[in-house]
């Protein structure tokens, strides 16, 4: 943003945190200190949590799943939703959902000791939030101490050992990556601009416990009064679950691609210039990677020739850049330290069950 | 936001700026070599605001992520291409050595060793120069090296200066999917491909050094990509000299294609025109002038050389040594060696979804003699060749591209800015 905007940027945001403030004298979340063009240094300070140790969301702030989640080397991640008093989203049949200024996202990243033991813990490792402010979207990220009883700020990233046992039982050991600002702004980006990717209204089209039985999730926040002008979540495309059994291989995988590949690999994402697009609404199929050539891949492809070729994982360069952990081979780029085994997998057998070029 | 837009927005934040703070109000961030130097620059990177200066001392930096930029209008300057040493051959994640995705950043006086991926990228960017600045796998030529040096794309207002690449197991110099580019006083070597110009409108190349690569300067235009229908570059004033190193692309890229020994090789495209050049040494051909090799899907593109010029270039012994499909043949065909010009012959291709072949081409290559390989149609194998040999081959008189204009502001203080001739 230029110097000159960031003036008057400050003035509105002061402004309206102010009038959201009046609005809503309450303890809780503190919108004024969200709005701020200045951070806060600790998580606990916007009061999104009633507990320091961020476990109870505040009243107002809603919690949320996706159908298909992005891999973050097997992390587990809790999603909230705030928006200030009275605001709603505006539903949105394509890319995600219109959230109003004032609007936040937030979501912790944690692991259990061992992720096979469902009575678990988890230790969170950090805590993200996207705050919709006048002057656009802001990414923080919120860094947990090994206590679990403060998130400190830490706007250049870092890197954090993390050991657990998967849900496989097996013993693994990462360095867990926390983003700098701006490689969230990497991933979060539609036509250059930073912007939330998760909540879109398909992806959102599925069942959450609130806790009185599981209920659709856009049915939900539109009772809720915080999703408006959505039709019937029955009349909304649904993205699939990746890792559910009863739905068929392509549609998991196409939904998997979507999500940890589609929000770059997009006409208006940061790997637009590929001309691999891999997000759920792209149809040319060689878009989609099926005999396409790479483009700028350089030593990435491999030495094979085609982003998918159909029958062949083993020949197919998704599959080598998704098995990979070498920097500058590995896809995604960013996000991840270990393969994504299941996710791996299933892409291969999605790639296995195309029919071979004649 | 419009590329004018942008600007003018740029400009009205400058003033904006000039008026309520007065011009002492732009920074600069000093960051020396030592301990915890990675985090220390990348906070600087981020807290720069327009107009601010990153100033990175002398030294050796060891960086295990990558590098960003995302500021808009941010100089980063180090101490010089042999004295700020960003040293990546420790690098543990990131695809690039140093990510640029703000407008207007001027890149200059460092060096980028060893990034396991790109050195440098800039994508989506409206303004950038890369200035003095020197990207070098250390261990040579390797399949291993990362992809591309400088890799400026989906970016307008390109100015690459004074800048050397070595070992990119790609292009050393790539530029893709841009608009009004200028590289030049540049050295590639040891490269697959020297200077690359792929899927770019507007673009000059004059007064580089391209050698011992394996190609020395490619124009290309590659289909089903966004920016398409490359057209009005100029390559002129080069030395493009014994490019002699053995092609290490991996398979799969379109650069593994280029036979070892190209001087410069245009590839489709539309107005193209390559003079004055020095071009000796290289063993496949002089100038290589053909239509893309491989099947396509997308209807929108167009494979063939169109309004290619070639005149007036300084063409010394090539051609000695072909290493593409039927090269020795050929060779003795044509006297021994392959005559300084390399053209195709194709001239004609089938859009996706239609029936009969469709196409117009004109040409004008006057560093003869021209061996044409009268391929004719898209996609036909080069075992099909029926050549011929004739001193020029000239289908008119073509019109060059203008100039590339870049804005004034992207030019160093007290030199003269806008390209030659």
């Amino acid at each position: 943003m230029s110097p000159g905007r960031t003036h008057w940027a400050a003035l509105l945001s002061a402004a309206l945190g102010l009038m959201c403030a009046a609005a809503a004298p309450r303890p809780g979340v503190d919108v004024a200190r969200l709005m701020s063009d200045t951070p806060a240094p600790t998580l606990q300070a916007y009061g999104l949590f009633e507990d320091a140790r961020g476990r109870r969301p505040a009243p107002g702030v809603t919690p949320y799943t996706l159908n298909t989640p992005l891999f973050t080397d097997y992390a587990e991640k809790q999603r909230y939703l705030f928006l200030p008093p009275g605001a709603a989203m505006t539903y949105r049949d394509r890319g995600v959902m219109d959230i109003p200024v004032g609007g936040v996202l937030v979501k912790t990243f944690g692991y259990r000791a061992d992720q096979r033991d469902a009575s678990a813990v988890a230790r969170f490792v950090e805590t993200r939030l996207l705050i919709h402010r006048a002057a656009g979207w802001q990414a923080l990220t919120y860094v947990w101490n090994a206590e679990g009883t403060e998130a400190v700020l830490k706007r250049a990233g870092a890197s954090l050992k993390v050991g657990f046992i998967d849900a496989g039982g097996v013993r693994r050991d990462i360095d867990y990556l926390v983003p700098n600002v701006n490689q969230c702004k990497q991933c979060h980006s539609v036509d250059g601009q930073l912007s939330p990717i998760g909540p879109k209204a398909r992806n959102l089209n599925g069942p959450f416990e609130y806790g009185a039985g599981p209920e659709n999730q856009l049915d939900h926040l539109a009772k809720a009064a915080l999703l408006k002008a959505a039709p019937n979540a029955s009349a909304i495309a649904r993205t699939p679950v990746w890792d559910s059994p009863s739905e068929p291989v392509a549609a998991r995988a196409r939904a998997y691609l979507d999500v940890n590949c589609g929000h770059c690999h997009s006409r208006s994402g940061f790997a637009s210039n590929s001309g691999l697009f891999l997000d759920l609404e792209e149809t040319d199929a060689s878009a989609l990677g099926v005999g396409k050539r790479p483009v700028a891949a350089g030593r990435a492809s491999g030495g094979l020739e085609f982003a998918i070729a159909p029958g062949d994982p083993d020949r197919s360069i998704i599959v080598h850049r998704m098995a990979s952990t070498e920097p500058g081979v590995m896809m995604p780029q960013i996000g991840r330290s270990v393969t994504h085994a299941e996710g791996l997998a299933l892409v291969r057998a999605y790639i296995a069950q195309m029919q071979a070029a004649p | 936001m419009t590329r004018h837009g942008a600007r003018a927005c740029a400009i009205a934040a400058a003033i904006l700026a000039g008026v309520s703070a007065g011009p002492g109000i732009a920074k600069t961030l000093r960051v020396a070599a030592g301990s915890d130097a990675e985090a220390r620059l990348q906070s600087a990177l981020i807290d720069a605001k327009p107009g601010d200066t990153v100033r990175i001392g002398p030294g050796r930096f060891a960086i295990t992520g990558a590098l960003s930029l995302d500021a808009p209008h941010v100089r980063v300057r180090g101490a010089g291409p042999g004295r700020t040493i960003l040293s990546f051959d420790g690098q543990t994640s990131g695809a690039d050595g140093v990510l640029i995705t703000g407008d207007g950043a001027v890149i200059e006086d460092l060096a980028v060793e060893n990034s396991k991926g790109n050195g440098i990228k800039a994508k989506g960017v409206d303004g950038i120069v890369f200035r003095r600045v020197r990207v070098e796998w250390t261990g040579g030529p390797k399949a291993e090296n990362g992809a591309y040096g400088v890799y400026p794309v989906s970016s307008k207002h390109v100015l690459i200066e004074h800048v050397t690449v070595r070992g990119a197991s790609d292009a050393g110099i790539y530029v893709g999917q841009s608009q009004e580019i200028v590289v030049r006083n540049s050295e590639a070597a040891l490269n697959v491909a020297g200077i690359e110009i792929e899927n770019c409108y507007h673009a000059d190349v004059y007064d580089n050094v391209a050698t011992h690569n394996a190609g020395g300067v490619l124009v290309f235009d590659l289909p089903g990509l966004p920016q398409m229908g490359g057209h009005a570059i100029r390559v002129f004033h080069n030395r493009v000299v014994d490019n002699d190193t053995a092609n290490f692309a991996p398979k799969g890229n379109i650069v593994a294609s280029v036979p070892t020994g190209t001087g410069v090789m245009v590839m489709a495209n539309r107005n193209v025109h390559v003079f004055d050049n020095e071009i000796s040494g290289n063993g496949s051909a002089a100038l290589l002038i053909v239509a893309y090799i491989n099947a396509f899907k997308d209807p929108a593109y167009n494979p063939l050389p169109r309004d290619v010029a070639t005149y007036q270039n300084r063409i010394g012994r090539n051609g000695y040594d072909p290493k593409f499909d039927g090269g020795p043949i050929l060779a003795k065909m044509t006297g021994g060696s392959i005559p300084p010009t390399l053209w195709d012959g194709v001239t004609q291709y089938v859009v996706p979804g239609g029936a009969a072949p469709t196409g117009e081409v004109r040409l004008s290559l006057k560093d003869g003699p021209v061996v044409n390989l009268n391929l004719k149609t898209q996609g036909t194998p080069v075992t099909s060749a029926n050549p011929t040999v004739t001193p020029s081959w000239v289908d008119g008189e073509m019109t060059p591209p203008d100039p590339v204009v870049l804005p004034p502001d992207m030019f160093a203080k007290g030199r003269k800015g806008q390209a030659r001739r």
